[in-house]
């Protein structure tokens, strides 16, 4: 069973007034449980509505959304619990931080779920062991961390909640290229230790390449494509339609094999694209 | 060649109390002589200073010890500051931030208001700094209608109204899409090449460095490599070694190179790499 | 969504209203409003009444935006309206136990409806074909005689102009810090008004954080661009009266003549 079906979804702004905009229209999908998705599509495409929708901060006009098989909107009520297992980070969350303390603020959504001190403090520990903060840093108040730290403990204020999917809408915006690597690879290290659904949206091909199993490719509200990393940039004609690229060493493998050298271009990282090239010396 | 501006010896770290004393230098000796025309990209990771650099050009902050002359006109000098600030524009990160008025062209006009320029004289130069930017058609337009480039071009174009002779441009890309980076990249090129503005940008984005003439890559508060781009990206190693990014393209190719394949030391882009890799495959 | 509410009701166009200068429709609308208040008989008050119909079409505005803004304030028109009713003198008309309605009460509830009434609508006229940056400007230059006082007339035109820049900002960031706790679990739609009130600190905490970031951003940004007080300030928008303006005039001077001429040389109704 798929942890995350999306069936019809429709999302209309203003039905019916002078105003009215299709954000979303028809899309359909299935997300296996344990996969890492990564969603992209300029902006505009509706890849922001679409995680909303997901996790229940917007309703759909038509359409269900399924989580572990349950239409998340049968019981209105119990939305909030729909929060809590298909956790949400945010575009610069460290915005959302608030409380006296890093670790009061990790504490935050747990406290919400009605968990108990132990548990709550187990998770609390747990995921800022996750995203890299340091003990000491916890005890802090969160305005005097550094712009990565705020970042990766807001990002563990999420993971506290312990969701079966978690959905990072662009973690890696505004950091610079050091707080993006080591994120990126705590984020992977997260998905490998507790083999939940992880979905990543992105405007960085490369990062995108690095990390994703599937690519959900988003275009003026609509599904464009939904398939493997490798299979969807190979469709580098097709992106490039919707105003997307494919990662540079990807291209770089199309140019070659264009211009006469039979090299594998199913490419996503230089080490790929290393081996592939010491390959083709070789024979 | 003349130097528009000069950078001496600067000192400086926040506050000056006592307590602070033991605080360390965020910009820690720095050296370094900007001419006039240039396109300069100054990169490092957060918190190495580059962008406490940027705000010294403008005398919105001050050395600690160290001068800085602009044109000439040391920025302690009280009596010449809005000499200084007509000379050197700044565009910060944020595009939301910096923007004054509700409506675009409002907006641009706000310098030049300030200095007191004759209302004919504004409108005229408000209608040309839009079209330098390309916003031209947007001047009625309120802010929070546009996307974030053209935002930051709004910002950029409030700037060229007052007709600096060089622009600093205080990470301007960071919080934006890759379209709207690529609007405000190519603006900036074509203010530098077309009407000689000197350009200092400060950046983490590689791919934006390496259209400038000469790249400043500092690390804690130090100027730790100097060069062209060229030269500056043969430096993989060093690169690296401080966490910075580096295209894809002039990694491979450096990789290559350790085998001991003969190749150039640098590439910058897709073509280089792939006119580079051609030598060695074709064989 | 919370983006989706306009602020300001401005409306753009080309009208002979559009056209008229901001200081002039402020001025005149204080007019408006006085002589509203000054009519005391039935035809004086159709006198102002007509005219502020005739200026409401001049602005080539569809009337139900008119209806709506008086919709806003109907409760008050209705309520001030009975209330009126039973106040006032001359012939009893009706009565019944303590209630006693008299000729003056019918008056009373009649003249406070269409005043208020016309009140709103000729005020719409203003806020609908103004821009508010226009406005902010017209209020500048109307205080600044008030200069004199050492009022900082440009300072307070200066507030008025980055806060109504920065209010659609400002309620987009309280969406996304809404959005972002409510995905943390937080509720702000249960509980009892205290419980309501402590949910909505995760949302007012970083909201003032976000706005010192936000002014001190602005702040660097302004002083990059040689701000300095009004000291010296140029405008590019040069305000000027023009022929529309001395035609708006005479027509109100005549509203106005007409108004006074009618309440010297008919009676004024029984209050």
């Amino acid at each position: 069973m798929s942890v995350i079906k999306a069936q019809n979804l429709t999302l209309v702004y203003g039905k019916g007034t002078s105003f009215q905009k299709t954000a979303l229209s028809n899309v359909n999908f299935e997300i296996e449980q344990g996969e890492f998705v990564g969603l992209i599509g300029h902006t505009g495409s509706g890849k922001s509505t679409l995680v909303q929708l997901l996790n229940g901060l917007l309703k759909p006009t038509e359409g269900t959304v399924y989580l572990n098989g349950k239409n998340i909107w049968e019981e209105p009520k119990k939305i909030r619990e729909v929060r809590f297992k298909a956790g949400m980070v945010f575009q610069y969350p460290e915005y959302q931080l608030f409380e006296e303390t890093v670790y009061k603020d990790i504490a935050y959504g747990p406290k919400n779920m009605g968990l108990s001190e132990d548990e709550t403090d187990k998770r609390v520990r747990s995921a800022a062991e996750f995203v890299g903060l340091k003990r000491e840093l916890l005890y802090k108040s969160p305005f005097d961390l550094s712009g990565g730290e705020k970042r990766r403990a807001a990002i563990a204020g999420v993971i506290a909640m312990d969701p079966d999917v978690l959905i990072l809408d662009e973690p890696t915006a505004g950091l610079d290229p050091l707080g993006r690597d080591v994120l990126l690879s705590q984020i992977q290290n997260y998905h490998k230790t507790r083999k939940n659904t992880i979905i990543f949206v992105s405007h960085s091909m490369e990062d995108i390449a690095r990390i994703s199993d599937r690519i959900l490719v988003m275009n003026h509200g609509e599904k464009l494509l939904f398939d493997t990393t490798q299979n969807v940039f190979a469709k580098a004609e097709e992106l490039e339609k919707v105003g997307l690229r494919i990662p540079q060493i990807t291209k770089i493998m199309r140019m070659l094999k264009k211009r006469g050298i039979n090299v594998n271009t199913n490419i996503l990282t230089i080490e790929q694209a290393f081996n592939e090239i010491i390959n083709y010396l070789g024979t | 060649m003349k130097n528009f501006i000069e950078v001496r010896n600067v000192f400086f770290k926040y506050g000056e109390s006592e307590e602070s004393s033991e605080e360390k230098y965020v910009l820690d000796g720095i050296n370094l002589n900007i001419h006039k025309g240039e396109f300069v990209a100054a990169v490092g990771h957060n918190g190495s200073g580059k962008s406490t650099l940027a705000k010294h050009f403008n005398s919105i902050y001050l050395p600690t010890t160290g001068d800085v002359y602009v044109d000439g006109i040391n920025t302690k000098d009280d009596e010449r500051l809005f000499d200084i600030r007509k000379k050197v524009g700044l565009v910060l990160q944020n595009p939301d931030n910096q923007i004054v008025a509700g409506i675009v062209e409002d907006d641009v006009a706000f310098g030049c208001e300030n200095l007191g320029i004759a209302p004919r004289e504004i409108r005229e130069r408000v209608y040309n700094a839009l079209e330098a930017v390309g916003m031209y058609e947007y001047r009625k337009h309120s802010p929070e209608k546009l996307s974030g480039g053209q935002k930051q071009r709004v910002a950029i174009a409030g700037i060229i109204a007052m007709e600096p002779e060089c622009i600093v441009l205080d990470e301007p890309t960071a919080m934006l899409d890759p379209q709207g980076r690529q609007e405000v990249i190519s603006t900036v090129m074509k203010l530098n090449r077309e009407l000689g503005i000197t350009v200092i940008l400060i950046t983490h984005y590689m791919e934006e460095a390496v259209l400038a003439d000469r790249v400043v890559m500092l690390n804690s508060g130090k100027i730790i490599l100097e060069g062209t781009p060229k030269e500056v990206f043969s430096q993989v190693e060093l690169l690296k070694k401080h966490r910075l990014d580096v295209p894809q393209a002039t990694e491979l190719i450096y990789q290559l190179r350790g085998c001991g394949y003969d190749l150039p030391p640098t590439v910058l882009n897709e073509e280089e790499c792939v006119d580079a890799l051609m030598q060695i495959l074709k064989k | 969504m919370v983006r989706d509410v306009t602020l300001g009701q401005f409306m753009p166009g080309h009208s002979l209203i559009h056209k008229l200068d901001a200081r002039s429709k402020i001025l005149l609308l204080i007019a408006y409003i006085v002589f509203i208040f000054l009519s005391e008989n039935y035809f004086s008050l159709a006198l102002i009444t007509v005219a502020s119909l005739a200026v409401i079409l001049l602005t080539k505005i569809n009337f139900k935006f008119y209806l709506k803004s008086l919709k806003v304030i109907l409760f008050v028109i209705v309520f001030t309206g009975i209330l009126n009713i039973f106040y006032g003198s001359g012939t009893v008309l009706y009565e019944w136990g303590f209630i006693t309605i008299t000729e003056g009460g019918i008056n009373n509830a009649i003249f406070v409806i269409i005043r208020i009434a016309v009140l709103v609508m000729i005020s719409s006229v203003l806020t609908f074909t103004t821009s508010p940056s226009d406005l902010t400007d017209a209020i500048e230059k109307l205080l600044k005689p008030l200069s004199v006082f050492h009022i900082k007339v440009h300072e307070i035109a200066m507030m008025m102009t980055i806060a109504l820049r920065f209010i659609p900002v400002f309620l987009e960031e309280t969406d996304k810090i809404m959005n972002a706790q409510k995905a943390r679990g937080a509720d702000f739609e249960s509980g009892n008004v205290f419980q309501r009130i402590k949910a909505l600190i995760p949302v007012l905490i970083p909201l003032f954080v976000s706005s010192f970031r936000c002014a001190n951003d602005l702040a660097t940004a302004m002083e990059c661009r040689c701000y300095n007080g009004g000291n010296n300030r140029t405008r590019m928008k040069v305000m000027k009266f023009s022929l529309a303006d001395l035609f708006g005039l005479m027509f109100s001077l005549l509203v106005f003549a007409g108004v006074i001429l009618l309440n010297l040389y008919l009676p004024a109704v029984v209050r």
